[in-house]
């Protein structure tokens, strides 16, 4: 059964990182959408904290210098 | 007769190890990328990360033989990465900083839409942070939850991954994620603040 919240928005605000991690219960899930299919608020900042995560995964993502490939390649044993 | 076989089964087996071994090497290198992306904001600078990932690189490739086949390579290359990284000892051990942060998780939201004067495409709003401010705020937030941030949301580890790497409870490894990027947000915020300057 569906536990009612007295402020459902704040409840909805402590699902979102485990939402976003997948790590809510089938249940818990359920109840997080439920509430996310009828509040413009609570949905437009799951919006934002997704876009936000992936948007730091991509500006974090630095490309290895080509330098750093042959040292590290340049580091195997010889084979005798 | 014996002898001969004897010999002939140590170059098999030479021939094996060398084999198993170049092709552990391989696949080391095929994920260097990939371990550079995490390793890169584990240290405090590129050039930390590139001495970590060659003192990586060469521990890895002299303990080939303790990594176990099947396993996540991946993983087991960062948990030799980690190690170093506070063997150096650039890295105090200390109880993460423990200062008070804003009580809502949505503080970064609120700020980015109310400056841009109610927008409503959540990700033109995430735009207004530039990759720069995205890596300073990344830099700045304390090494014990950054480990861990970095891991999760940039490295693609599980939680459970995340604690065999860093060798601590996934209890801990979910507790400062949860603070970590609540700091990472406040630095953003704060990025934000300056470039309004």
């Amino acid at each position: 059964m569906t536990e009612t919240h007295e402020d459902p928005c704040a409840h909805c605000e402590e699902m979102m990182q485990p939402y976003l991690d997948h790590m809510l219960s089938d249940e818990e899930m359920r109840e997080a959408e439920m509430h996310l299919d009828e509040c413009d608020w609570c949905r437009r900042r799951y919006r934002f904290e997704e876009s936000l995560r992936r948007y730091v995964r991509q500006a974090a993502n630095q490309p290895m210098p080509a330098d750093l490939k042959l040292k590290l390649a340049a580091l195997r044993i010889p084979l005798e | 007769m014996a002898e001969m076989a004897e010999a002939s089964s140590d170059a098999t087996r030479i021939a094996a190890d060398a084999r198993d071994r170049v092709r552990f090497e391989e696949e080391a290198l095929a994920l260097a990328d990939q371990v550079y992306g995490v390793a890169r904001h584990l240290a405090g600078s590129r050039e930390e990360a590139e001495d970590l990932m060659q003192e990586a690189y060469a521990r890895a490739f002299r303990s080939w033989r303790s990594f176990q086949p099947g396993t996540n390579l991946r993983a087991w290359l960062l948990r030799i990465l980690t190690n170093l990284n506070i063997d150096r000892g650039r890295r105090q051990q200390r109880a993460p900083q423990m200062q008070a942060l804003e009580a809502n998780d949505y503080f970064l939201y609120d700020k980015l839409a109310q400056d841009d004067g109610g927008v409503t495409d959540e990700d033109r709003v995430v735009e207004r942070l530039s990759q720069d401010d995205i890596v300073s705020a990344l830099s700045a937030v304390p090494h014990d939850f950054r480990d861990v941030i970095v891991l999760v949301d940039i490295g693609d580890f599980s939680y459970q991954d995340a604690a065999q790497i860093l060798d601590i409870p996934i209890g801990t490894v979910m507790s400062r994620l949860h603070r970590g990027r609540r700091v990472l947000k406040r630095e953003l915020a704060e990025s934000v603040a300056e470039d309004v300057r």
